[in-house]
Parts: structure tokens; sequence; C-alpha cells
């Protein structure tokens, strides 16, 4: 076995924009209308990786599941200093829930980067914000998992880490190979220019695999795999008690505070009731 | 094993950070109802060293049986072991449904044991209900709370959720309460822990930081100047919070690079969050999802930052930040 490092990072391409365009008569989301980027905490995780092969040295190979147009952001992780690219992109692969999800990215990590040290995640997504491709990612590929690190020490074949969990802060240690998802605490990403993202195409080509390249029965892919099923999306905007105040300056303060003074008191831990008169 | 098994609701006991968390006994509430529409009893289940005085507080709270296993070598919340312990459990009894609280151990935890017992899960739900087939109907938040999602699990078993903190009421603490308690004993076989605390100390501030702060106020370019911008410093002094802002504010020079709250910047998680004058760009809602109540101030009633708040203010930021200021001054007694 080679000594070299070798890291797995696994990242998604998240829209751009705070309103997705949202289609109510079939409740589905417009993804294809929106600008992508890389997931905030993915790239925290890339910086993270790159910060460990900078001292260690090593090899990083960044992979991402989605439609073909998700390539950007593997271009992106290479220009900040990725060594390759995976794309896994498939019709049979849309609408994977967590399970599948982690489940179809094991095969193709252990197919691509079989003798990997050290797998590293985003803590979370914040389209679907459900953190739990991580962990589960971990349990497929039989290796230990620890959550919201935000700070890694090597030394050999052990990981020294650091996380907040529950008001505690723990130190963990963890036996390689194994698997870390990044919070966004520290680890802040390098800046990279537009002009690095056009240079990673001279740098080198993106593997991009289908269900068939990995050798998936298709059956065990995408929604119809999955152990979950959305029954309905809505916008909860709508439902939600979106309370709209205006008036003057003053008026609005005195509502809010008849509204929601016990609300913001309860926090403060302040009496901000209206003194008697 | 003879005969049909009893249906069960379980709920597991993270009692770690108690006294700020009772989402246990939320849930053992909310278990009780859903138990009612499927006739099933609920259970809590409990392991580490000690645990006498959690398992009463959950008889106390709505679980009718409570599943311990104790040993010293559980002292420590982990996550390898405590998940194993869980799919042996469930693998055994069966359960229809498992809630566990979205704590951040329960949010790693939960999918662990799903994914060992091949099964769904759906994360931070924020509604649970039991709909007319007999399913859990698990209501969770997308998109930064933009969107809800009802989710199922059809076929696959135990239906699992984790539930946000606060989402049900906790039932009263009844004394009178009577539940069976099971005692497991701690398997001998289980795999060497490849994750282990080295130490877990209780997190205490020095200073409160931007990311930890329970009330954060934060600025955009609808403040209009440095000067007014400024003015968020005093709110927050009197709110006990701490002061964010956008990329303009920041590249406008207003205030230090420190307090970017967004993509680039920090991610804060108050339970109160003012934001003035901001109109919401990803990069800045992004760090934004784990706000739990939000009140924004914006001309622009449009703003997608409006769309996102709780409370939706339709003023220039400036004048509304020193009407606060002022109310709150007269409000709060010394």
């Amino acid at each position: 076995m080679s000594d070299i490092l070798k890291l797995v990072v696994c990242i998604k391409q998240v829209p751009a924009v705070s309103e997705l365009p949202w289609d109510a008569a079939t409740g589905t989301l417009k993804r294809d209308l929106a600008e992508g980027m890389i997931n905030p905490a993915c790239k925290h995780a890339l910086e993270a990786a790159l910060q460990l092969k900078e001292r260690h040295g090593g090899r990083i190979v960044v992979f991402t599941m989605g439609p073909p147009m998700a390539e950007e952001v593997l271009r992106e992780a290479m220009a900040m200093g990725a060594d390759q690219g995976v794309l896994l992109t498939d019709r049979a692969m849309a609408g994977a829930d967590t399970s599948v999800t982690s489940f179809t990215l094991a095969r193709a990590v252990a197919g691509v980067c079989p003798d990997f040290d050290l797998v590293m995640c985003g803590n979370r997504t914040i389209d679907s914000e459900t953190a739990q491709v991580g962990p589960q990612l971990a349990e497929e590929l039989k290796i230990p998992g620890a959550a919201n690190v935000h700070q890694l020490t090597l030394s050999g074949k052990i990981l020294r880490l650091e996380r907040l969990s529950d008001n505690f802060l723990e130190t963990l240690e963890m036996d390689l190979p194994g698997l870390v998802t990044i919070s966004t605490r520290e680890y802040f990403p390098r800046y990279v220019s537009m002009e690095g993202i056009q240079d990673t195409f001279d740098k080198g080509t993106i593997l991009s695999l289908g269900a068939k390249d990995l050798g998936l029965d298709i059956n065990l892919l995408g929604s119809k795999a999955s152990p979950t099923r959305i029954l309905d999306v809505y916008s909860p905007t709508a439902k939600k008690n979106n309370v709209v105040l205006k008036g003057s300056p003053k008026k609005i303060v005195e509502e809010l505070f008849t509204r929601f003074g016990d609300k913001i008191g309860g926090v403060i831990r302040k009496d901000i009731k209206k003194a008697d008169t | 094993m003879a005969g049909k098994k009893e249906r069960s609701i379980w709920v597991f006991g993270d009692y770690r950070d108690y006294f700020e968390n009772r989402v246990t006994l939320q849930l053992l509430s909310r278990a009780n109802e859903l138990a009612g529409k499927i006739k099933a009893t609920v259970a809590a289940v409990v392991f580490g060293n000690n645990v006498d005085e959690w398992v009463g507080e959950y008889i106390a709270h709505g679980a009718r049986k409570v599943y311990v296993i104790e040993d010293p070598a559980l002292q420590d919340y982990s996550m390898e072991t405590y998940s194993i312990l869980m799919e042996r459990l469930a693998r055994k009894h069966e359960p229809e449904i498992i809630l566990v609280g979205a704590t951040t151990f329960g949010r790693e935890f939960a999918p662990k044991v799903a994914k060992k017992l091949g099964t769904g899960l759906t994360a931070d739900c924020v509604g649970l209900d039991i709909n007319k087939e007999g399913l859990l109907v698990q209501m969770a938040p997308s998109f930064g709370g933009n969107l809800l999602a009802e989710i199922v699990t059809p076929v696959h078993r135990p239906q699992m959720s984790t539930v946000r903190p606060g989402t049900f009421q906790e039932i009263p603490h009844d004394n009178q309460a009577a539940g069976d308690v099971i005692r497991v004993p701690l398997p001998r076989d289980l795999p060497k822990d490849r994750l282990r605390v080295i130490s877990a100390k209780r997190w205490e501030q020095t200073g409160q930081r931007l990311e930890d702060a329970k009330v954060v106020v934060c600025g955009g370019r609808g403040m209009g100047s440095r000067a007014k911008y400024k003015k968020l410093f005093e709110l927050a002094e009197l709110l006990g919070g701490e002061v964010g802002a956008t990329r303009p504010v920041v590249y406008s020079k207003w205030v230090d690079e420190e307090a970017l709250v967004g993509q680039a910047g920090k991610q804060v998680a108050p339970e109160v969050l003012f934001s003035f004058g901001v109109s919401g760009a990803i990069q800045h809602t992004a760090a934004l999802s784990e706000a739990d109540f939000i009140i924004a101030v914006n001309k622009n009633a449009n703003a997608a930052m409006m769309k996102m708040a709780d409370v939706a203010i339709v003023a220039d930021a400036g004048q509304l930040c020193t009407a606060l200021i002022r109310e709150l001054k007269d409000r709060i007694r010394h």
C-alpha cells in the first residue's frame, strides 16, 4: 500500500437563489431554472481536505451526484485544488432520498477510490438540510463517522477531531479509514477566480459515470428505490403565519411588543412588558 | 417467538443536555397522541450509566415502557455503540415508529440507525401525524424553510423521524404514572469502538460569538449609512445579542469582515433574528436556516428576506431601529 494520503470529498450542487422557482401544479422544484453553486458546507469540507493535503501531501478526488450541469461544481472544486472530479449522473439516480443517495455514493467511492483514507462531506446542505447523507455514507462504507467536525489533526492512521455537539465541545479520535462531515465554523474556503475555473478545462477531464458504469441495478437507485416518499410539497409562507406589520415606526414597534413581547422577552430574559401606568 | 408482536412507538431517550433540551419529553407526549390512532404502546429507550433519574422522568412524562441498557462502558454518548444497540433492540422488538430528537447527537445517530435497519428517515420534522392509511406523516422543512414536505415511509419499518426540539408540548410531570422497566444487559460481542471520545466538556462561551448568540441583529445596505448601521450595536446591546452584516455592508466598510453572515462568513442559529434592510440574497440567507424566529424590516415588502420572515415589517430600517431602541429602553426596567 502506498502511503500517499487519499482523500475523497463529496459535494453537492445547490440552487443559488433564495426563492427557487416552484411549480405549484406539480409540487416540484424547477431546479433547472436556477443557477447552481457548491453547497456552502461542502466547500468548507473541500477546504479542510486541501489543508490536509498541503500539510501531508496526497490526492483529492471530488464526487458529486446530479444532473450533467453539476459538472460545474466539480470544475470549481478542481480550481480550488482538487485533483480529480467524478460526476455521477444518470436519470435512474434522480429523486433518491438520503438512504439511496448514500448507497449510490458509497458504490461509486468503493469503485473509483477503494483505498481511500478519509471521506469528507459538508455537514448539511442548504436545500434539503437533512444532514443525513454523511452519517449514512459512513454506514454504507462500514467505516467510523463523525459529523459537524470543525478541526482535524492527522497523525498516521489516527485522526483527532473536534466538534460542538449539543453544548459539549468534544475531542474524538478516529481510526482511519473514516468519514467526517465538516461544519461551517472553521475552514473558510479559499477564493477561486474565474480564470482558475477556466484553467481546469485544460487540466483534466471529469470522469462521468452512470448506473451501468458502476454496475448498479437501476432498481436500487433513484426515487423508486427510496424508502421514503414525498406525498406533498407546499410553500409554508402561504400557510405560515407570516405577520406583516405596516404603519408608523412607533405604532409598529408597539404592535410588535403587544404580539411578540413575551417571545422576545423570554429569549432575552428581560421583562419587557409595558410598565403599569 | 409466538404470536403477533405488540405495536409500539419508541422514543430515544436523549438526556445529555437535559436542562437545555426537553425534546425527549416533547416526543413522548406526541407519541402518546399518535399511539391512540394506531393502538400502540409508547416506549422510551435509554442507554448510559446511572440512568435511573431519566427512566423515572420518562415514565412520569408518558412512557409506558422503558428499555434500559445500563453499563459503565456506556458512560459517554458513543455514536457507534449507541447506534448498534438501537439497531439490535429494534430488530428484536420491531417497533412501528422510532422518534429521535433533532439534537446534534440525534441527527447523526438516527441516520446511522435507519441505515442499519434499512429503513427511511425524515430529518428535522416540525409536525407528525397519522393518516387514514395508518402511516406516519412527517412534515419536514426544505430550502431554508421556504418549502414544507409531507413525507411517508410506505413499506419499510420502522418509520423513523428526527423531530425539531420545541415542536410539541410535553405532558406535565405525573408522579403517579406507572411503567414497565425492561433491563437489557450490554451485549458482550460489541465491536471495538473506532471512534473514541477523548473528552466532552460543557461548552463554556468566553465572550459571545456571533455563531452562538441567541439574538442576532443583522443589517444590510438598506440601513442607509454607516452611522445608521452603527445603531444596530446599541439595539443588540439592549437585547444581549450580537451584530451581523451582509456582504455589501462589509464591502462598504461599515463594519469589519468578522460580522459577515453568509456563505463566505458565519452561520448563525439565534432564537430571534432581527434583520434590518437586508434584501435576502442566497449567499446571506444560506447562513440563516437555523434561525428560529425572524423579524425582518425592509421598505420593500417583496424582498426575499421579508418572505422568509415570521414577522415582516414594512418600514425604513433606520427609522424602525431608532423606534425600537427607544421603546426597549422604556420597557426594560433596571
